[in-house]
């Protein structure tokens, strides 16, 4: 038996941890530390229609226990991933979650409707909360019945499940997450990043180029925590949760607040081999707790 | 190969003010292949600073598995990282990005390394290959004032060498741009690296010219996953960015548009 095996509406994953979107990149930098395959899933950067370049430098900036960062969903455009991203993921044993961008919900259709077809993207992640970008993104991720039209729109022309990205930016997240299940996502993922700034002393402005960016990293652990503690009393839908996941502690954290699987960001750039390691060294981390699997942890903050 | 090593801390001294060198020991310095790349190094086991930095490399030995790194004390990390006793161990990533490609002028020739403050160490390494392959140097280094300059010995040992500060505490005062205008330098191809105005200010002055310049940019992963480091290009067809961690730092004169 493997311990380690969680199920999500399309996504049987060998363990629950995957690199976020954003942090990952198409994979072709991290596949030259280590073995892919070995990883649950790879959510791979947004993909928009055309191609992006983003916001102006600099784009990231350091805060206490976390990062922000305003990088613009810069991508090589649909045609590309279609043609030279996914195709060489194809050659490894992974399952792959298409995050999908765009400005307009006819963008986001044309690019869900084309990427779902890819032979090893084996579900959406559909990119309502991007807080760096002016168009699309967390406009969509902040009203509940645009992102629930958006959903319903993306959910008609996809060929495989659609997890809608959540953003923390918002008065009650369980409303969006309702709105966005009724629409008829399979699953959710989240949290996105929080708006935050950081001023330069000297000169009093802000660091990042875009002013304003999404912190990420362990200083947005416990809002993660809280807004998944909450998501899952209010859906039926899974989590794939996400949010300063660092360790095996953390992913053991998010389960309980009743994620399904997790997702792992900033602390890529801290560790590259940080995926890795916490598969390894999870089953042990089940140990000390005594759980015999990592699937009967989701959501057991729900039963105590 | 890019390694996550442990390498331990040979020795370390104060060079000039906030400046610090470090020799640092282990299987990663073996697989440097330029001068020029860099290392992004992990200064906590904490999350306080959360992010690695990025450091220069001002020369390596591949053989004895050394490398020496020489960096400005001034954020938190860095000073974390100056304060770090010899003979512990450090968490080190690398070696990162494309270096200078130091192969390309003849025995004889003469080249021109301009650098400026922290940019100064990544040009050492490339003078030695450059002066062991019999290619005469031509140093320009700026400073901001007398108590920041360092390594002139170590480059005068190379080649000749002008030191420049802006306020004239040390050497001639002004700009590197202005000891050049002042003194030319008769040379095939130039390399520089430091801040982004000066760079700019070099290739304006040798447009034509064949010439390396190192960029700086804030970094996320240093390996070029995250796009943080972006830079935009001049040719707008095929290549409209490239990433100053894994396409350079260093790059041909007139690729990154500055």
């Amino acid at each position: 038996m493997n311990r380690l095996a969680v199920e999500l509406p399309g996504l049987s994953l060998k363990n629950p941890i995957m690199p976020a979107s954003g942090c990952f990149g198409f994979g072709k930098e991290y596949g030259n530390l280590y073995d892919l395959s070995q990883l649950g899933a790879i959510m791979i950067k947004a993909t928009t229609l055309e191609p992006r370049f983003g916001n102006p430098t600099p784009r990231v900036a350091e805060t206490a226990a976390g990062m922000l960062n305003a990088i613009g969903l810069q991508n090589p455009g649909l045609a590309s991933v279609l043609q030279d991203e996914l195709p060489r993921l194809a050659e490894i044993d992974v399952p792959i979650i298409a995050n999908v961008a765009g400005s307009e919900v006819a963008d986001y259709v044309q690019v869900a409707e084309a990427i779902s077809q890819a032979p090893n993207v084996q579900a959406l992640e559909l990119n309502i909360s991007c807080p760096n970008v002016k168009c699309g993104g967390i406009a969509f991720g902040t009203d509940p019945v645009l992102a629930g039209e958006l959903t319903a729109a993306v959910k008609a022309v996809s060929s495989v499940p659609v997890y809608v990205k959540l953003s923390p930016n918002v008065a009650d997240i369980t409303v969006i997450a309702q709105a966005v299940e009724a629409a008829g996502a399979d699953g959710l993922t989240m949290i996105n990043t929080l708006v935050g700034m950081r001023l330069d002393r000297k000169t009093g402005k802000p660091v990042i180029a875009n002013r304003t960016g999404g912190l990420s990293g362990p200083a947005v652990k416990p809002v993660a925590i809280r807004m998944i503690h909450e998501v899952s009393r209010a859906v039926g839908i899974p989590i794939i949760g996400m949010g300063g996941v660092t360790d095996t502690g953390d992913v053991i954290d998010f389960l309980s607040a009743g994620a399904s699987a997790v997702a792992v960001g900033t602390a890529n750039f801290v560790n590259p081999f940080v995926c890795p390691e916490i598969i390894r060294e999870l089953p042990a981390a089940l140990d000390e707790i005594g759980a015999a699997t990592a699937a009967e942890l989701i959501g057991r903050s729900h039963r105590v | 190969m890019i390694l996550q090593d442990k390498m331990v801390i040979r020795s370390k001294r104060q060079l000039a003010d906030r400046i610090m060198e470090m020799e640092l020991e282990g299987e990663l310095a073996a697989e440097i292949t330029s001068p020029g790349q860099f290392v992004h190094i992990r200064v906590t086991d904490t999350y306080e600073p959360l992010l690695r930095r990025p450091i220069s490399i001002a020369s390596y030995d591949r053989d004895r598995r050394r490398m020496t790194i020489i960096f400005r004390a001034e954020g938190r990390g860095t000073q974390i990282l100056a304060e770090k006793a010899v003979g512990i161990s450090v968490d080190v990533l690398g070696p990162l990005g494309n270096g200078f490609p130091s192969g390309q002028p003849k025995p004889g020739e003469t080249v021109l390394l301009v650098g400026g403050g922290i940019g100064v160490p990544p040009l050492y390494q490339l003078s030695k290959e450059l002066t062991a392959a019999g290619v005469r140097v031509v140093h320009v280094l700026g400073f901001q004032t007398a108590s920041a300059v360092f390594y002139e010995q170590e480059f005068s040992a190379l080649g000749e060498t002008r030191i420049v500060t802006a306020d004239g505490t040390a050497g001639e005062k002004g700009f590197v741009t202005d000891s050049l205008r002042a003194h030319p330098v008769d040379f095939s191809v130039y390399y520089t690296c430091g801040p982004t105005p000066m760079l700019s200010a070099v290739q304006e002055a040798y447009a034509g010219k064949p010439g390396y310049l190192s960029f700086e940019q804030r970094m996320g992963c240093g390996i070029g996953a995250c796009f943080a480091c972006v830079c935009e290009t001049k040719e707008t067809d095929s290549r409209p960015y490239v990433k100053v961690c894994s396409d350079g730092p260093v790059f041909p004169a007139g690729v990154v548009a500055i």
